[in-house]
């Protein structure tokens, strides 16, 4: 099938290894993904204040963007899909300020599109049979924590497609790529998110809480969806043993790196090097 | 029982015998006049029947409750059909028709002793709804530690149920599972086992209805934050009476379901559920302050070294005595109240951690416990709506009976001849619900007087 992808921002630069596997793991399943067209910033963050109008045009402009060509698009991008999710079902269900943020982004749009996690079309649209049939190399052996975060749980109502307790999807998917996830209790526990930036020494605290967690579980590595999540789960590891005597690090992947390793494609250009904690010693012991 | 004059019924239909129902069916039967008392568990007594004690007074729940229950038992004016549900009602005030289908025990009550050979050979052990489905640790004899459910195949709901009568769970029964064992036939001295029991229906016409039906709590399954049920150490309150109460499976010695060890650390967590818009259910459930405080209470009196911790949103102690209890609770006993929610429960080797914030000083805070007990919302029982449908009688958006007048006819509703009382109308504590069941008594019997003085039940 064919499906409108919205790559944004971060699986456009920082994330482009994300990136390439995404298009190349999917395509190898039998999911198309056609770039919009034209596409913007989606504003990285869904307002919550009460007048906040402005910064729905950012996402307003991208599903008009999407309505134009087709009536489904995905991302890969949790928090992309976040705010892309909550715009579509604000417009829908909202018609006075419809009309004004229509007018202010000069269209007409009524939240048509459907808005859907990449992950949702790998479980519902193809199947994690169908991918399981399309197995070269089983990833045999690696015991992986999944790791959902906040952004495709939270708040469960408005955009939750799983449990936002015990969510199973990616540790389905792993199971049918042939891995063992590991239960572990903190798969939906916040990473710390933008504090990175401000107070990075409360992320690295969040950080050790999950990856002490799923290491405790057995984990050897973790595998998450979300480009932020990796992010703070591998850079923060950089001065977790100053903090935290005797920590041994673990190498976070992207559930599409993993896959399109286990469908046997050429996984050249995933970005291994951006990997703050090399994945590499992990994949060769594998035979990966 | 018809009057000679109107034609109206002067005999009641009381639906549930829990605390409420049973004491409008005393006033009422007392008063000269026959009742129908329907309940859908095996026994009488309802919930007050699981307590291990109430409060404030620390009175033992069965040493008050049995008497009650003995009394209705045995009335000769009162019709009991336990195991039993309402399938049908028509008419009006004066004239119900209703229909009782009794479910079938397979046992066959008129020759059954209650000797309880049957249930001591049962060889299943299964969890049972009167202990909230509980599994407590048992090793095997392979020395392997298990978690088995605390009732029998086939059971009494405990040692003084009204009456003292044994169904069988087919859903557990090896018989009606694989097609043998037949067990319990053998070793019944008067051959009251019958597997091949048919549902009964019992047709009875009445004159006036009081809906007693009560309440459950909101499962723990739909309490994701706080382990959705996987967790065994982590229950429900009203589990936590029966692990409390003397005549309960562990015989009220403290012992924590996963490995039976004696738990130190207990944290309760108020409103699960409860005053949460998001779960659907914003009112509160009113009795969980309380009876938290006073399992906290009975739990120090039997572990001495032991820690209670009480997450709370605020304390809801009004009635009498009640905020002298808890205060005893906090200086006598030593409970620990910890002002703030509960975000997040999960396993962690062998203890529960509980995340909570304690916004007194607005601190996050970590437990690691032994056990939890969780206090999940009061919601109205299964079949209430069910039962509104029928009489055309209105419930709220949560499922409890509404009132014909908030205010002025809190026992009535808008169908004549059908009255309210206990906790199926909202959440309430045991004083409350009797004096609701009094109530509702007192309004059928001013109804009944009108039509008449009671008659002799041999004229009908």
């Amino acid at each position: 099938m064919k499906v409108s992808y919205f790559p944004g921002c971060t699986l456009n630069t920082t994330g482009k290894g994300f990136d390439n596997a995404v298009r190349a793991a999917t395509a190898a399943v039998g999911l198309e993904l056609i770039e919009l067209a034209e596409w913007n910033c989606c504003g990285a963050t869904y307002p919550l204040i009460v007048d906040n109008m402005l910064e729905l045009a950012a996402p307003a402009h991208v599903l008009v963007a999407a309505r134009n060509q087709g009536s489904t698009v995905t991302t890969a991008c949790t928090t992309c899909y976040n705010v892309l999710k909550r715009t579509n079902k604000f417009i829908r269900e909202h018609p006075d300020e419809r009309e004004r943020l229509n007018a202010f982004i000069e269209a007409e749009y009524q939240g048509e599109v459907e808005v859907k996690d990449i992950l949702h079309l790998l479980r519902d649209e193809v199947g994690f049979a169908a991918v399981q049939e399309k197995v070269q190399r089983p990833l045999k052996d690696l015991k992986v924590a999944c790791y959902y975060g906040c952004m495709v749980l939270r708040p469960p109502a408005e955009v939750a497609y799983d449990d936002p307790d015990h969510p199973r999807s990616l540790d389905d998917l792993m199971t049918a790529l042939g891995a063992m996830p590991v239960d572990y209790p903190h798969k939906n526990e916040c990473c710390g998110a933008y504090l990175t930036v401000s107070a990075p020494e409360v992320t690295r605290e969040m950080v050790y809480t999950i990856l002490k967690s799923a290491q405790l579980a057995g984990a050897q590595a973790v595998v998450t969806n979300c480009p932020l999540c990796q992010f703070n789960l591998d850079k923060r590891q950089a001065e977790m043993a100053q903090f935290h005597a005797g920590f041994q690090s673990l190498p976070v992947f992207y559930f599409s790196q993993l896959m399109g390793l286990a469908l046997g494609l050429d996984a050249s250009e995933y970005g291994w090097e951006r990997h703050y904690i090399d994945v590499r010693p992990l994949l060769n012991s594998l035979g990966l | 029982m018809a009057d000679a004059e109107n034609g109206y019924s002067k005999q009641v239909l009381i639906v549930g015998a829990g605390i409420a129902g049973m004491q409008a069916a005393l006033d009422i039967a007392n008063s000269g006049y026959q009742v129908v008392l329907v309940e859908q568990w095996p026994s009488i007594g309802g919930h007050m029947h699981q307590l291990s004690e109430t409060f404030p007074t620390l009175d033992c729940a069965q040493c008050i409750l049995t008497p009650r229950t003995v009394d209705v038992g045995r009335h000769e004016r009162i019709a009991l059909y336990t195991y039993s549900e309402i399938e049908e009602i028509s008419g009006t005030v004066g004239d119900f028709r209703v229909r009782i289908r009794r479910k079938p025990a397979y046992v066959n009550w008129d020759l059954c002793t209650a000797c309880g050979a049957c249930t001591e050979a049962c060889p299943q052990a299964i969890p049972v709804a009167f202990d909230r489905e509980l599994e407590l640790a048992k090793v095997m004899a392979s020395g392997k530690v298990r978690l088995v459910g605390t009732g029998k195949a086939i059971y009494t709901l405990s040692p003084q149920a009204v009456p003292k009568k044994p169904v069988i769970d087919v859903r557990y029964c090896t018989y009606f599972q694989k097609g043998k064992c037949r067990l319990c036939e053998k070793v019944c001295p008067v051959g009251a086992i019958d597997y091949e029991q048919q549902p009964k229906w019992i047709e009875e016409r009445v004159g006036a209805i009081i809906l007693a039906t009560g309440y459950e709590l909101y499962p723990l399954e739909k309490l994701g934050e706080y382990g959705a049920g996987q967790i065994p150490d982590v229950i429900d309150a009203l589990a936590m009476e029966r692990l409390l109460s003397a005549s309960g499976p562990t015989a009220g010695v403290m012992r924590r379901p996963s490995d039976g060890k004696e738990p130190k650390e207990v944290v309760w967590i108020q409103c699960a559920g409860s005053r949460d818009p998001e779960q659907g259910m914003p009112y509160c459930s009113k009795i969980c302050c309380m009876y938290s405080a006073k399992q906290a209470m009975l739990y120090k009196h039997k572990v001495h070294d032991g820690q209670a911790y009480i997450f709370y949103i605020d304390i809801r102690s009004a009635g009498k005595r009640y905020e002298e209890f808890i205060q005893r609770a906090m200086e006598e006993d030593r409970v620990l109240f910890v002002r703030g929610k509960v975000s997040k429960v999960f396993r962690e080797g062998d203890k529960v951690m509980v995340w909570g914030v304690d916004t007194l000083t607005g601190l996050p805070v970590e437990v690691a416990a032994d056990l939890v007990v969780i206090s999940p919302a009061m919601i109205p029982s299964e079949g209430t709506r069910k039962l509104a449908t029928m009489l055309g009688v209105e419930v709220d958006e949560f499922g409890w009976w509404t009132e014909r007048d908030g205010n002025l006819a809190p026992l009535e509703t808008k169908q004549p001849g059908v009255f309210l009382a206990g906790a199926g109308i909202g959440p309430k504590d045991i004083p409350e619900a009797v004096s609701q069941g009094s109530g509702a008594a007192g309004k059928v019997l001013s109804l009944l007087s009108r039509w008449g003085g009671p008659s002799d039940p041999a004229s009908e």
